[in-house]
């Protein structure tokens, strides 16, 4: 089991790595022209940009350059085009409010997913699983940043129904309840799309396992029907959510949250490189995009540690 | 001791074993046999008509905006007036007291429907442009992005997932290695990071050149990211295809590879590529407008429903139909993919195994 | 006189489907007592396992109907309710499936699976369950049965979890096993071993046996009286020996040919029934057979009646053929001259 760790995590730092480069090839190979202007800043002078250049030896060959670009990034000089502000330090300010938001919202997906599901897949073809599977799928059909929109305009400061707070993210260090309740709309807001997908994720499981070979033997072991579809079905349908929910949470944390955040002005990760799309502003985008990748890869290796740990069939032996 | 049948038909395992068996003794075509199931299914083809409308809507784009609203896509109207009503009303108002209430100034019209004349019928936007006539051109480039980039994903993924699962060995791990990496990228962040790139220069390597606003830039990097998720449930379903009998005997026969890949795995995942293509479609359309949005998507001033929501994003207390009007849009079309889709997953194979994953 | 535990009246078990009525089962009779095992012998679509299924009430739907009795010790099965039924399940009647690797679940152990069984019919407790189920594995001839009480499924080879399987389904000794194609998912060789193991279990335990299989060649062994079924219903029925003597159904005689046989002359062929059986929902008129009956004559036209026809009394069969004419008939068929259809 250790090996299978080991390699595991090997494999990650070398997607890593790998993921580096192509972060490098996106930023300064494929726009052409010359990056030095672009990664220097606006309000650069010429001699800043010739620094860039050296620093990144950009008149060097290209293996250089990556060596270049990953020192200057995780020495913490790689500056923001647009607000010359450095951008690992504008990366680690917005974490709190991205992960407020995140943990938040994926406890809510994780709990009405599963329950949904289970309720739309336990009454199958029954007026509440129909109704269930319209709302669902009026969920994942819905653009989560126009779903912010307007539930903003229908519940914040200024409107019918306002008893909101409008966005802004409020630090739960300076005022918890004012933490919450600011956080409150944008946790459904991001939860919905996932409730929706999770409900029908988990109803296709179950709907399928209950068709088992297992299940079946289950049932003619005469086993009370609670039993067969607590301990037999739902513990083999949850595997794959479990799986989803790990890269999901994942992805979100790392900054995939970027329309919430933007919609709700929740100052996170995903708001700060939304703001430098605007100005073509490279740097913060290639900071962003490095860190949610680390993420995502740290994730998977713990998503199939656990997933071995919930079907034997993965474990190696 | 009878106990009464009801006309509500599931199927449960005994009784779907005995009609499974049934349908094939008596030898229908799997294809033939969807198609059936199908068209009972009024509501994934009443979604189905949808769909259809609304693009033909949008390609209608053009007739629309002559005739009915008399006006094109970019054409500004600021300080002009219309009729509505038989009353002459400003497109953006310029506020002062109305009917002893104070407005502010600057807002423009909201949805007029029918009674303008076919002018504004979904209200105005901050420079006077007509919504309506927004709302169909920008739908056509979204739908062109959405759609474009579906094709262009399940063509690469799917001859991926072919060259790998029958080929295996070092091709099949070079490819699954290229997913994986493709894969480690959160899909969003990726897109928005190839976008802003591509938006600066365009895109000059290797012979091919594309500029900065063009359309292909959204269309190539969605599809791009998406590759690996329809590829590598394709390549699972292949890997186990490609085990069954049948291809050993075409082998055995003398089918070259291509014939293979192409004549007997290929028709064999058929089904599972019309679901996949269907419903990353829908997608896709979700994905580009949230680019747009951002402005790593579809460049102004070319329109796309996710560019219009954000220019109504700073007027959505004023002027809410400028944000909503688009979304509405995006989820009639999305849904209708989606119910589409589902319609046809249950049709081709009532109990699918083959599902889109992570 | 040994006990009679099962006794099958007229069972009609019938499904709708989006394409109409599914007769699965359409008339079947049969008894079964302590101390004996009884074959079902037939292809896909005959009806067997839906009718070995219905005796353990799975396969109770809004959309199907049930007709006749299923008597177990002398209650309806069909009348009894689910509480009822889950009393009679693993713990009365047990059932094993034909794939073992799918018929157990891949996240649990074997023991626990086996637990599962005698904790919930006999509330006991983990160490004894426990202990039961490790003396339940070395009964069916598992080897390391301590270790192994705690490997997964995926861990045992084919032979080894349908033992297992076995294991689970004798766990709370119940008084009917009934076995749905045990062996069609296993090697040949593997196969017959199954087969010893149940019969020798059989008498260990002291109870009864349902062998269901398409195979002769399987139920040959161990089986005291066959039935055999076509269509839904029970087209010949003997005692294992006189079946395998003087089968009257031409049905019958295909599935013999089409065995492999070591003791007669080298065939040019195997010989396979032509034809595939009847849709279930629009049957043939009259015999059910006659469409792929080679011998099929005017008077088959008129669906025969399950009726003694041969001087052994217990000897059913459905085929308006005279006795005389069948035996000419039938020694060409099996020995390959004629072809079965």
């Amino acid at each position: 089991m250790l090996a299978f760790i080991i390699r595991r995590l090997l494999g990650a730092i070398l997607v890593l790595i790998a993921v580096s480069f192509i972060t490098y090839l996106i930023f300064v190979k494929i726009p052409g022209g010359d990056p030095a202007p672009r990664i220097a800043g606006r309000t650069a002078t010429q001699q800043n940009i010739e620094d860039i250049r050296q620093k990144l030896h950009l008149n060097d060959p290209f293996y250089e350059q990556y060596w270049g670009l990953m020192k200057s990034l995780f020495s913490g000089e790689l500056v923001s085009y647009s607000s010359q502000l450095n951008v690992v330090d504008q990366i680690k300010q917005g974490i709190p409010a991205t992960f407020s938001l995140c943990i938040g919202a994926g406890i809510i997906w994780l709990f009405f997913g599963i329950l949904v599901g289970l309720i739309s897949a336990v009454t199958a073809g029954q007026a509440s699983d129909r109704v269930i599977t319209v709302l669902a799928l009026i969920g994942i059909s819905m653009p989560v940043f126009w779903l912010g929109l307007i539930v903003r305009y229908l519940f914040a400061q200024g409107h019918p129904f306002a008893f909101m707070p409008d966005g802004e993210y409020v630090p739960i260090t300076q005022n918890p309840w004012q933490w919450f309740v600011h956080l409150l709309m944008p946790w459904w807001v991001l939860a919905v799309l996932f409730i929706g997908f999770y409900g029908r994720v988990l109803r296709g499981n179950i709907l399928d396992t209950i068709n088992e070979d297992y299940v079946r033997t289950a049932k003619a072991k005469g086993l009370p029907q609670k039993r067969v579809l607590v301990k037999h079905v739902l513990r083999n349908s949850l595997i794959p959510i479990v799986t989803l929910f790990g890269l999901d949470f994942a992805a979100v944390l790392g900054g995939s949250a970027i329309l919430t955040e933007t919609v709700f002005n929740l100052k996170g990760v995903g708001w700060y490189a939304a703001q430098a799309v605007g100005d073509l502003d490279l740097p913060p985008i290639m900071g962003v995009t490095i860190y949610a990748t680390f993420f995502i890869v740290l994730f998977s290796v713990v998503v199939d540690l656990v997933y071995a740990y919930l079907d034997p069939r993965i474990r190696p032996t | 001791m009878a106990t009464e049948t009801t006309t509500d038909f599931t199927l449960d395992t005994a009784a779907a074993l005995a009609a499974e068996e049934h349908g094939a003794i008596e030898g229908k075509s799997p294809w033939v046999l969807a198609w059936r199931r199908l068209r009972r299914n009024y509501v994934a083809l009443g979604f189905l008509a949808v769909f259809v409308v609304i693009v033909v809507a949008c390609l209608l784009a053009p007739v629309y905006a002559k005739h009915v609203a008399h006006t094109g896509p970019n054409t500004n109207h600021l300080g002009e007036t219309f009729t509505r009503d038989g009353q002459q009303v400003q497109v953006i108002s310029e506020g002062g007291f109305v009917n002893g209430q104070f407005k502010a100034g600057g807002i423009p019209v909201g949805p007029q429907l029918w009674h303008a004349g076919g002018r504004y019928v979904f209200g105005a936007d901050s420079q006077g442009r007509d919504v309506a006539v927004r709302v169909l051109y920008g739908g056509q480039n979204s739908l062109k992005v959405g759609i474009g980039s579906a094709i262009i994903c399940c063509f690469f993924a799917l001859v991926a997932a072919l060259l790998a699962g029958y080929y295996s060995g070092k091709t099949d791990w070079l490819i699954s290695r290229v997913f994986d990496l493709i894969w480690a990228f959160p899909v969003l962040l990726l897109a928005i990071a190839l976008g802003t790139a591509l938006s600066i220069n365009g895109f000059h390597h290797f012979g091919i050149n594309i500029e900065a606003g063009s359309l292909w830039i959204p269309t190539l990097v969605i599809a791009f990211v998406l590759i690996p998720y329809i590829g590598r449930p394709m390549r699972g379903q292949i890997l186990s295809l490609r085990e069954k009998e049948f291809i050993e005997a075409a082998t055995a026969q003398g089918a070259s590879p291509f014939r293979i890949m192409f004549g007997e795995l290929l028709p064999n995942i058929a089904s599972s590529v019309l679901v996949f293509f269907t419903l990353i479609i829908a997608s896709n359309i979700l994905t580009e407008a949230g680019l747009s949005f951002l402005g790593a998507g579809v460049q102004p001033p070319s329109p796309s429903w996710g560019t219009l929501i954000a220019d109504g994003q700073d007027r959505i207390q004023t002027a809410p139909w400028l944000a909503i009007i688009p979304g509405i849009a995006i989820v009639l079309t999305v849904l209708s993919l989606n119910v589409f889709g589902d319609g046809l997953r249950d049709a081709l194979d009532p109990r699918a195994k083959v599902k889109l994953e992570h | 006189m040994a006990e009679r535990l099962v006794e099958v009246k007229d069972l009609k078990v019938q499904f709708a489907t989006e394409d109409g009525i599914v007769k699965a089962v359409d008339g079947v009779s049969f008894e079964l007592d302590r101390g004996r095992v009884l074959g079902i012998v037939g292809e896909s679509g005959s009806g067997k396992s839906v009718t070995s299924m219905t005796l353990l009430g799975l396969t109770r739907d809004k959309n199907t109907r049930f007709e006749g009795e299923v008597l177990y010790k002398g209650r309806n099965v069909l009348e009894m309710n689910e509480s009822e039924l889950q009393e009679v399940r693993g713990n009365e009647m047990s059932m094993i499936f034909q794939d073992p690797m799918t018929s157990l679940n891949p996240v649990y152990t074997v023991g626990a699976q086996i637990c599962e069984a005698i904790q919930v019919h006999e509330r006991a407790d983990k160490r004894v369950a426990r202990r039961r189920a490790v003396d339940l594995l070395k009964q069916v001839g598992i080897p390391n049965a301590e270790s192994r009480v705690d490997n997964y499924p995926h861990e045992f080879s084919g032979g080894m979890r349908q033992r297992a399987m076995i294991a689970m389904a004798l766990a709370c000794n119940p008084d009917v096993l009934i076995a749905d194609e045990p062996t069609t998912a296993l090697d040949v060789t593997i196969q017959a071993q199954i087969i010893e193991l149940i019969d020798r279990l059989k008498d260990e335990f002291n109870s009864a046996v349902i062998l269901i299989t398409h195979d002769l060649g399987v139920v040959a062994e161990i089986a005291d009286e066959i039935i055999v079924m076509y269509a839904g219903r029970v087209v010949e029925r003997a005692a294992t020996r006189q079946l395998f003597y003087d089968p009257q159904m031409p049905y019958t005689w295909g599935l013999l040919g089409s065995i492999p046989r070591l003791d007669r002359e080298k065939q040019e062929r195997l010989h396979s029934i032509e034809g595939t059986p009847p849709s279930l929902i629009r049957m043939p008129v009259g015999c059910k057979f006659r469409p792929r009956c080679p011998f099929a004559f005017d008077k088959c036209m008129e669906e025969p009646d399950l009726v003694n026809r041969v001087e052994e009394p217990k000897h059913l069969d459905r085929c308006w053929l005279s006795v005389p004419e069948k035996r000419k008939l039938r020694e060409a068929t099996i020995q390959g001259e004629v072809a079965a259809a």
